[in-house]
């Protein structure tokens, strides 16, 4: 064999092996991670009804284990269509009329793409929670938005009023005046900009669809 | 051999440790140094890698062809990520979203690299093996030390556990960004050449 036959032919070998390996080791572990991020998503679809980090208003975090978690989450959240948008119900024990609707949101960041949920509470006009889970903001700064300092301020802030959505507000940390604002984080104003332009848009994207279910 | 293989796993430590000696690695000492328990699994990712990356090149070192040596090394390295990134991914989910890509990274990471350049292309596989887990682990401690200043510094927190600093502390939010690691990176090494007395020739 000559030198370039044999350097050729090693090349060769290297790149089946290592596409062998790495195929075998994605297709082994595809379901797994596949249902990690399942359970990741219903999780913040889950505290984005106010259920994740404070869940009786004590103050008390919970972490959901998933057989545990799986089970409250097919007893209470029922997933829906609202014209081509998605929308989750969130039906109390001993009720058959949801108490709580949400709704996924995302939007440009500083860095990337936010993703989340946000959720309102029976009287479609106020919010009942909301969370991230996917973002690239910078760690303590802008990844502050999926701190529950900033989330808990969401709780009972309004939404729509008079059938349209209002003007969101993500203010100057300190300055939120009004009940349709919270206060931003220092140091992250174009995240908490981010932040404030995703929700006007995905309220207005919603605006007709809980006009219309509200006469109900 | 008995010292002489201590001395392969013992000296990445402190007298050649990769990043307060070489400077190797910077960029994700700073980058997954916010919380301990980050740079725990960044450690262990990078520690696999390395060592096993090091086995097998020294394993294939006498018949690699030397004009395609580089890109063979990379392609061992690269898998050997991938498989960690995977498995991350499946088994520990909520730590792997927090590492994003700084596990990717690995495979730019200059140690990875320059032990399978310096050490295993010259040396049979087991002293490879020794020299890479040493050399992991000497990147991790300074990873750890770094995380938990930082973390101490900025949440008032180790390894997610409270400290008794009281209701009044506030975290430094310098600690919690790159700079702030960088200036703790270079106390560290400040301070550790200042002991083992090593100088830049």
């Amino acid at each position: 064999m000559t030198e370039s036959t044999k350097t050729l032919t090693f090349a060769a070998i290297v790149c089946v092996t290592c596409s062998l390996l790495l195929s075998g080791t994605a297709a082994g572990l595809k379901s797994l991670q596949e249902a990690n991020k399942a359970f990741d998503v219903k999780r913040n679809i889950v505290k984005a009804f106010g259920y994740g980090f404070d869940i009786n208003g004590e103050g008390k975090k919970v972490k959901w284990k998933r057989p545990q978690f799986e089970e409250t989450y097919t007893k209470h959240v029922s997933e829906e269509k609202a014209g081509e948008l998605p929308i989750y119900t969130w039906t109390d024990d001993g009720s058959d009329k949801p108490s709580k609707y949400a709704f996924p949101i995302s939007g440009k960041g500083l860095w990337s793409t936010l993703y989340g949920y946000l959720s309102l509470n029976a009287d479609l006009e106020t919010i009942a929670g909301i969370s991230f889970y996917d973002h690239k903001e910078t760690p303590g700064l802008g990844a502050e938005i999926e701190k529950d300092w900033f989330l808990s301020q969401f709780a009972g802030k309004r939404l729509y009023a008079d059938g349209a959505s209002t003007e969101f507000v993500v203010a100057k940390p300190g300055y939120a005046q009004g009940d349709s604002a919270v206060d931003g984080i220092s140091g992250a104003t174009l995240t908490g900009k981010g932040v404030e332009a995703l929700i006007r848009k995905d309220a207005a994207a919603y605006a007709n669809y809980f006009k219309s279910i509200k006469g109900n | 051999m008995a010292s002489a293989a201590k001395k392969l796993l013992m000296d990445p430590f402190s007298d050649n440790n990769p990043v307060t000696i070489q400077v190797l690695g910077i960029c994700s000492a700073l980058a997954v140094t916010v919380k301990v328990d980050t740079a725990i699994v960044m450690t262990l990712a990078l520690t696999a890698v390395v060592t096993l990356s090091n086995f097998v090149i020294s394993l294939l070192r006498n018949v690699i062809p030397s004009g395609i040596r580089m890109i063979v090394e990379m392609a061992v390295i690269a898998t050997l990520v991938i498989i960690a990134d995977q498995l991350l991914q499946a088994f520990l989910f909520d730590i792997s979203k927090q590492l994003s890509v700084f596990v990717g990274l690995i495979i730019t990471n200059c140690i990875v690299m320059g032990r399978a350049e310096a050490f295993a292309l010259q040396n049979p596989p087991k002293e490879s093996l020794l020299d890479g887990l040493g050399n992991g682990l000497g990147y991790g401690i300074v990873l750890i030390a770094v995380a938990s200043i930082r973390e101490i510094l900025g949440f008032g927190k180790w390894f997610g556990m409270s400290l008794p600093f009281g209701e009044n502390f506030m975290g430094n939010g310098l600690a919690l960004l790159a700079p702030g690691a960088f200036i703790i990176l270079g106390l560290l090494i400040w301070a550790q050449r200042t002991i083992t007395k090593h100088v830049e020739e």
